[in-house]
């Protein structure tokens, strides 16, 4: 209540609060009467503009949020001074979105004006989020894994079984398990090469690789799967590109599952495009760079799935992609593998006329 | 609240620490409607039993402020605008006190709900449905802390939003119902849930009103209501 709120002048801050405005995390100013004394801008941004003088409570209410702030109240009070500041988790939801912050509650010393105490916000979101990513991704391996092998389990089973005598049964289940078999190989060398991509991720690559020489190679050995699939893939080359520092067999890698995906899942449309163009500049991009599209005609991919793309193991159509082969782990290659390269990696897809990937790699 | 100094200081006191609790029963509140979502969506039985012992304590917390509140009204005798504040803090809390009650009910819900049939998408919808509620209530808790009839006024036409999001539901749990009488069991169970998340729009949205009761002294006009689920009729073909 602004009637009962005592003024307060800027000298009577402690001479840290100008500094405060700078600080790029929402940082506050908590007076011994609860109000906020001061805020900087990112608090401003993240609450509102008039915070200046309500009750701290107004935008800090949850429990654990709240303890830490009646143990700064009380360290406040009675003089203390803790050797570290009372922490506590925050969940705060705007637009839709859970966003985690950590608060610090820090008592100033009472030889700073006005006695005050610190309470500091930082965004962890990130760190939940990578929390919550190495658990599903426990969870998705073993489920992975472990379907192919139940299939496995279960032909066996009858093969000895019931099956023991029948030659053409067996033909039939010897087949489903040499697919489910390499259902199971296909992804234990994806998570291989994942986690080969990954840990040379920050090793600049050295040799120079001629791109157009590596789509070419590409598109050679994926021929029999384009034949089969009735698609045509057309390269339209640059002639005299540059060549890149590049890992040669990455680079295959990069082209082999985009190619691949396309030819998986553009067979509605029929013909594949793949072009190599000179970029001068790109958004992100400190020289010029190579651009190599790799464009279908087929059914394309919601809008909302495209974020989500080079998740691990995340799928559009869980079923259809593992009937197709897919592990779920190509994408996350990709990326991988052109950060790598520094290079930037993108998707543009309308619903009902095909998808275009683009991979854009640096050179010089 | 007003601009004028108030002769009895004492009583400015007291209505604080009233304001303070509230604000901060608000607090657990919106923590409990996030984790009883969270819990739903996540089958988390451990975190569903958490939002469920947790209730007590917001139980505790209304008991507290009607202590407070009489204590107040006995000790202090208010009038006029004074009364109004205090009538209308013990109207609020009321309203915190039910809207912790549905945000056990959902959680109370949650170790059923993780041993039948999934039914895609439930989960996430009625996470969404219990956010857009749960930002309502941080932003009425905002304006009953400023006094700020605006941002009031606004929680009031967002409720709107939710009484759509409820129908969309209705009808999606109605039509899996339709297709799998095995789900039927799980499908009620959400279907109780969204109409509570529901009523919970419902509770902010008169606490909404008063705020604005608080701080003008007058009720705000009829709102505009989103279509009811009463008239929804989904017929099998």
């Amino acid at each position: 209540m602004p009637a009962t709120m005592p003024a307060i002048l800027p000298t009577d801050l402690p001479p840290c609060a100008p500094l405060l405005e700078g600080l790029t995390d929402p940082t506050m100013l908590v007076g011994a009467d609860r109000r906020i004394l001061m805020a900087n801008a990112a608090a401003r941004e993240l609450f509102a503009a008039n915070v200046l003088g309500a009750p701290i409570l107004t935008y800090i209410r949850q429990p654990d949020a709240v303890t830490a702030l009646e143990r700064g109240f009380a360290a406040l009070a009675s003089g203390e001074h803790p050797a570290q500041p009372f922490e506590a988790k925050l969940i705060k939801t705007a637009q839709g979105q859970e966003t985690v912050l950590r608060v610090q509650v820090t008592p100033l010393s009472k030889d700073f004006g006005v006695p005050s105490m610190l309470v500091g916000l930082r965004d962890i979101s990130h760190i939940e989020d990578a929390e919550q990513q190495r658990r599903d991704f426990v969870a998705n391996v073993s489920h992975e894994l472990r379907s192919p092998l139940t299939v496995l389990a279960g032909f066996i089973e009858t093969l000895q079984g019931p099956a023991r005598n029948d030659p053409v049964a067996q033909e039939k289940f010897l087949d489903i398990m040499d697919r489910e078999a390499q259902r199971m190989n296909r992804l234990v060398s994806d998570l291989l090469s994942l986690s080969r991509v990954e840990s040379e991720e920050r090793v600049r690559p050295r040799e120079r690789v001629a791109v157009s020489d590596v789509v070419l190679t590409t598109i050679a050995a994926l021929r029999p799967q384009i034949e089969d699939a009735g698609l045509v893939v057309e390269f339209h080359d640059l002639t005299d590109a540059p060549s890149i520092a590049g890992d040669r067999d990455q680079l295959v890698q990069v082209f082999h599952n985009l190619i691949e995906n396309a030819v998986k899942y553009g067979q509605s449309g029929n013909r594949i495009d793949v072009a190599i163009e000179r970029i001068d500049a790109a958004p992100g991009m400190n020289g010029p760079a190579l651009r190599v599209d790799v464009q279908d005609y087929g059914e394309g991919i919601d809008a909302i799935h495209l974020p989500r793309l080079t998740e691990r193991f995340y799928r559009i159509d869980g079923h259809r992609s593992r009937t197709m082969g897919g592990t779920g782990l190509g994408l996350a290659i990709v990326k991988h593998i052109i950060n790598r390269h520094r290079g930037r990696f993108s998707v543009r897809s309308t619903r009902g006329e095909g998808s275009t990937f683009s991979v854009l790699l640096p050179f010089g | 609240m007003t601009d004028r100094l108030h002769i009895d200081q004492a009583f400015d006191q007291d209505l604080e620490r009233i304001r303070e609790a509230i604000l901060s029963m608000g607090g657990r509140v919106e923590e409990a409607i996030t984790l009883a979502a969270r819990a739903l969506e996540d089958r988390d039985e451990d975190l569903a039993q958490a939002v469920i012992e947790g209730d007590r304590a917001i139980d505790a917390l209304e008991e507290d402020i009607d202590q407070q509140v009489v204590r107040l009204l006995a000790l202090r005798q208010p009038q006029a605008g004074d009364l109004r504040s205090v009538i209308s803090v013990m109207k609020i809390a009321a309203d915190l006190e039910r809207l912790g009650d549905y945000a056990k009910n959902m959680a109370k819900r949650v170790s059923v709900l993780a041993t039948s049939p999934q039914i895609e998408g439930a989960g996430s919808s009625i996470r969404r449905q219990a956010r857009q509620v749960g930002q309502m209530l941080s932003d009425m808790l905002v304006s009953f802390s400023h006094l700020d009839v605006a941002l009031a006024e606004d929680v009031i036409t967002r409720d709107v939003e939710v009484d759509h999001m409820t129908n969309a539901l209705f009808r999606e749990f109605i039509t899996h119902m339709m297709e799998d009488p095995r789900k039927i069991s799980a499908c009620l169970h959400y279907t109780f849930i969204a109409k509570n998340v529901e009523r919970m729009g419902d509770l902010v949205t008169g606490s909404a009103e008063h705020v604005i009761f608080l701080a003008t002294g007058s009720r705000p006009g009829d709102r505009v209501k989103g279509a009811s689920t009463a008239s929804l009729d989904i017929t099998p073909e």
